[in-house]
């Protein structure tokens, strides 16, 4: 019985309205199965709320939303074929780590013979055999991490929600696990949708990135289109750091368009620009810092060092602009006249 | 089959069940002693609804048409929304028709002369039985299952039939009884309306006159108010002072005084009342002495408002400073150390940053003194003399002579208009008010000293009055080893013997004591009433911590509000609601554990909303992710992580229905009399010795029981609540 749309899950048309407040006023998505899908957004921005509805803990206010499928609006939680990890990990403290992880099988309905086997494999999916019989406040917390996800994968749902799963883990400890879910995600093919503020985070283990801000879907597409060609002033600074200065296009062509920023000249992919007065978003490093020559003049506010790179804040006749340079072995001092030349990549038009 | 036509079948079976297995109307004797099996086929009244119906009870009929319109529905319906409204319609109808049939018909007849007009005569019925209310219950589950079909709360059936069930509950128990004072209050004896009463009762100057402030006599309604302010404002004052002194001086015996905190909670309320009329009374031990020393005459000031109010200072400082060392902990000591860095002494610091960040704390300790002292009726009955409050005045207008219900109605409603204007206030006006919180990020430092100048005069009073609480506290316990107090102060056994004598005859123990019967008949409501009580609260705690439904404010706010609603005033509805058919439970145990359940209930629901807060929310939404239902999740998930807050509110339901009174006094009888209307009883006969011997056990009892359960839960791994906590939670 395998269903060719299983792991697909859709929004049609949600609403969410919390008494006065709107959260979501109308939202479009479909997600590939097998896809991991991140939700990005600075906090308030619906990811969570959306995320929620998914998992039916909320109820969307109008609007439809299928998985694998079928229409779950108003199914509760528990009869819905998708699982969660929670930010807090949510793992019941006086359950063991193999009562935790057998817990929805029995809830399904398994006998707990046939849970406590099931509950093994999942243990050892996350590389934890051995330590069932612990509580959940032995463990550190990526073992509890991990043990939050096996309890939510032995049920082999179509989709399985993440929410901000990497929150309360330390740095060091954050890179390796996300690695590790991307690894699961990848090896066993189940759909994935994870919420995160982190865009780092966001960028490292999604297929799709859905950015998100007051509700509406602000950009969708891989890392890479988001990166390179970000739809607004607002994605270009919320995926990694941008410089937004204005720009002249001076002619458009199926290959690209001509840009004129100050003195300088450079072509780019032209994305529906046309010729004008437009925005460019300028990653700080796509620009090369130089004593003198073609370029961007400019003067040096401030300057930091470090370690493998230079930090700058520029005026220029462009505004002022935050510059990373990983080039030069000495920094430029605060009041020192620079010029910035473009490198040819990190620059996009803004539509 | 889906799991909405199993539900339905299940309901479906239930009902058809009782309509043809239970007997329809109540069981004199007593439903669970099943002694009416024997009975049954002779007696016309033990036949089940469907005999009922058929011998020509029409009352029933429509019942019956609701159920095989149920029936029918079942089988020729699919389950879904369109249902599901025909469902609610069913329930609903069911409901009012019980409700109406039940109220209009009466033991010999109608209930109502205008009724008995329009339609002649009617045969009169018994109370409903058990056949009776597990329809009313089938009709409850189709509101809640009509509800689920209909897709409400995602079609939650479990949460909607909790919800359902307990507004059924609370309607019939808390709502009802109340309305049915005021019914009472129009009625006359032969049930007709009358005004009358009540016009002469409203104006009455015993109730109203302030004649006092010209040098006559004041009104019971001032006077109880004047005693209430006065009350409130002492327990307040001396609260904060122990409260300062246990968190912030370095007062050696800090330990002691949080021992205090228990007090309440342990000692029957009218054993304050006479433990000072044995220190204090015309022959008290201290009257003695000051007379002897100076050759005055003391006479009685002790009874009165004066002895009244010392009493209830002494009774409820206790629970003042219970409220208030939260309040007083909860000013971030970050505030205090702002302060102190921004150059402000100790004294300005306590008076300009602590004292108002308390200020909404103190707030709301006077207000529960003020409802506290109101509804006080323990120390009064004792102390009261011939002026009483409006407590005793309630009972009094009932079981005395004068037996005029309009009257006590009346009263009831005064006394009602006064502890709900409190409750109002302290939670419209001083809700949102609250600075003392204690956030979940770790505020450092402690909190600072009291100025010199304040620590003195507050160490000096709390000092004065622990001593005079131990001393009380020590007459209580050695009044009951004293031949006649005052008088022959010869050390005897001789009235625990009486109380509590146990002989060995031939036919093994006999409980010889005067006070075993009441003393087994409380523990065992209260064995009863305790897990009842704990149910109810920790389920409706859980319903308002984690659930979303509408009208939720609405349904916590009133549940919250039968705590303001004073014992006398319950005791009197309970009696004027349940003396009767269609519910009829007066002189049986039922109605005094139905009384100690909703009565304690907020104490539970306080203590589960409390216990919930401190579960991550998400546990819950996990287990439902991970594919449980919501009846799982609390069984399997919810209770296990609430097992010390359960055990809590156990403990302490039981202990108060062993210690409550103001309620009690007007439902015991011949057969089920409680320890504490015992007491007062022996009291009045003037038998203060037993009394005080029949108190100290139950206060050991009482200890006993405390200290195992901290000694039990104090161990507990996961988290731990402490009676005094739930204590607290119960008093804010």
């Amino acid at each position: 019985m395998s269903n060719p749309q299983r792991g697909a899950v859709e929004f049609r048309s949600v609403r969410k309205d919390y008494g006065a407040f709107t959260a979501i006023p109308h939202l479009d998505l479909k997600i590939e199965p097998g896809q991991l899908v991140t939700l990005l957004g600075p906090s308030g921005c619906g990811k969570t709320t959306t995320l929620r509805m998914l998992a039916g803990l909320e109820t969307p206010t109008q609007g439809a939303i299928l998985i694998g499928g079928q229409d779950v609006t108003r199914l509760p939680p528990n009869r819905r074929d998708v699982t969660m990890v929670f930010q807090s990990y949510a793992l019941f403290p006086h359950m063991s780590v193999f009562q935790n992880i057998a817990y929805g099988l029995e809830s399904g309905g398994l006998r707990a013979s046939e849970a406590r086997a099931a509950a093994g494999k999942g243990l050892e999916l996350v590389g934890l055999s051995g330590l069932g019989d612990r509580l959940p406040s032995e463990l550190s917390g990526g073992q509890q991490q991990r043990v939050a996800v096996a309890r939510a994968l032995v049920l082999e749902p179509q989709v399985l929600l993440l929410d901000e799963p990497l929150s309360n883990l330390d740095a060091r400890l954050r890179r390796r696990v996300r690695t590790e879910i991307r690894e699961l995600q990848q090896r066993l093919g189940f759909t994935a949708v994870y919420v995160t503020h982190d865009q780092d985070e966001a960028l490292a283990v999604s297929d799709r990135i859905v950015v998100m801000k007051d509700g509406h879907i602000a950009q969708d597409g891989t890392p890479r289109q988001l990166y390179e060609t970000p739809a607004s002033e607002f994605i270009a600074d919320f995926i990694g750091e941008a410089n937004v200065i204005g720009c002249d296009v001076i002619s458009v062509e199926a290959d690209g368009a001509r840009v004129r920023v100050g003195s300088q000249e450079i072509a780019l992919p032209a994305r529906s620009a046309s010729t004008g007065a437009a925005k460019l978003a300028v990653r700080p490093n796509a620009f090369r810092v130089l004593q003198s020559g073609e370029g961007l003049a400019g003067k040096v506010l401030s300057a930091a060092y470090l370690g493998d790179h230079f930090e700058y804040e520029i005026d220029t006749a462009a505004g002022r602009l935050f510059v990373v340079d990983g080039d030069s072995t000495t920094a430029a001092a605060p009041g020192a006249d620079v010029v910035l030349q473009f490198r040819g990549a990190g620059v996009a038009l803004i539509a | 089959m889906n799991a909405d036509d199993k539900r339905l079948n299940r309901l479906i079976l239930g009902a058809a069940a009782a309509l043809l297995i239970l007997p329809w109307y109540r069981v004199r004797s007593g439903f669970f002693g099943f002694g009416w099996l024997e009975d049954v086929i002779s007696t016309p009244d033990l036949w089940p609804g469907l005999v009922q119906a058929v011998i020509g009870r029409w009352q029933v009929w429509p019942v019956l048409l609701l159920v095989a319109a149920t029936i029918w529905l079942r089988i020729a319906t699919p389950s879904g929304a369109k249902r599901g409204r025909t469902m609610i319609w069913i329930g609903a109808l069911g409901l009012i028709w019980l409700a109406v049939e039940g109220l209009s018909v009466g033991t010999r007849g109608w209930n109502w002369g205008l009724l008995e007009a329009t339609f002649g005569e009617a045969a009169g019925q018994p109370a409903f039985g058990a056949g009776a209310i597990i329809l009313g219950l089938f009709f409850t589950c189709m509101i809640s299952f009509g509800n689920a079909e209909r897709g409400a709360l995602k079609g939650d059936a479990f949460i909607l039939t909790a919800i359902s069930i307990l507004i059924l509950l609370v309607g019939v128990f808390v709502f009802y009884p109340i309305m049915s004072i005021f019914t009472g209050a129009f009625q006359d004896f032969d049930g007709s309306f009358t005004s009358e009463g009540v016009r002469r009762n409203i104006v009455d100057p015993r109730i109203w006159s302030l004649g006092c402030l010209t040098g006559g006599y004041c009104g019971v309604a001032w006077r109880t108010f004047f005693l209430a302010v006065c009350t409130a404002t002492a327990t307040t004052a001396l609260g904060l002072a122990f409260a300062l002194v246990a968190t912030r001086t370095r007062f050696p015996f800090k330990k002691g005084l949080r021992l205090l905190t228990i007090l309440p909670i342990i000692t029957p309320p009218f054993v304050v009342g006479l433990a000072l009329m044995m220190l204090l009374g015309r022959s008290g031990t201290l009257t003695q002495l000051i007379e002897s020393g100076t050759g005055w005459e003391l006479g009685r000031w002790l009874y009165g408002l004066t002895g009244i109010w010392l009493a209830q200072v002494l009774s409820f400082t206790p629970i003042a400073f219970l409220v208030l060392i939260g309040v007083v902990e909860g000013v971030s000591p970050s505030m205090e150390e702002a302060s102190q860095t921004l150059r402000a002494g100790r004294w300005r610091t306590f008076r300009k940053v602590s004292l108002p960040l308390m200020a909404p704390g103190l707030a709301n300790a006077w207000l529960i003194g003020f409802i506290e002292s109101m509804a006080d009726f323990g120390n009064p009955l004792v102390l009261g003399g011939s002026g009483g409050v409006l407590s005793t005045e309630i009972f009094f207008s009932v079981v005395g002579a004068q037996n005029d219900p309009s009257r006590a109605a009346v009263l009831a409603a005064v006394l009602l208009f006064f502890t709900l204007s409190a409750f109002l206030a302290q939670r419209l006006w001083l809700s949102g008010r609250n600075f003392a919180t204690v956030g979940g990020k770790g505020d450092g430092g402690t909190h600072s000293l009291l100025p010199r100048r304040v620590a003195i005069p507050v160490i000096s009073l709390v000092s004065l009055w622990s001593l005079f609480t131990i001393i009380v506290y020590a007459m209580i316990l050695f009044g009951g080893f004293v031949k006649l107090w005052g008088l022959d102060h010869t050390l005897t056994f001789e009235h625990y013997i009486r109380a509590f004598g146990v002989t060995f005859g031939e036919n093994g123990i006999r409980w010889t004591g005067v006070a075993w019967n009441s003393f087994w008949t409380t523990m065992i409501i209260a064995l009863i009433a305790a897990p009842l009580t704990a149910a109810v609260g920790l389920i409706t705690g859980w319903l308002i911590a984690r659930q979303k439904f509408p009208g939720k404010t609405i349904f916590e706010f009133v549940l919250m509000m039968s705590f303001a609603i004073p014992g006398t005033v319950i005791g009197i509805s309970y009696i004027m609601a349940f003396n009767l058919p269609p519910i009829q439970m007066t002189g049986t145990a039922l109605i005094l554990i139905v009384c100690f359940v909703f009565r304690n209930m907020p104490v539970g629901v306080r203590g589960g909303v409390a216990a919930m807060a401190q579960l991550d929310g998400s546990l819950d939404e996990a287990s439902l992710t991970l594919g449980a239902n919501s009846g799982r999740t609390l069984r399997r998930v919810i209770l296990p992580l609430l097992r010390p807050a359960i055990m809590a509110a156990l403990v302490y339901s039981f202990v108060r229905a062993i210690t409550s009174i103001s309620a009690v006094i007007f439902l015991v009888s011949a057969k089920y009399n409680m320890a504490t209307s015992y007491i007062v009883g022996l009291v009045e006969n003037g038998q203060y010795g037993v009394a005080i011997a029949y108190s100290s056990v139950l206060i050991v009892v009482m200890i006993t029981v405390i200290g195992g359960f901290q000694l039990l839960v104090g161990e507990r791994r996961l988290r731990r609540r402490t009676t005094q906590q739930i204590a607290r939670e119960a008093a804010t």
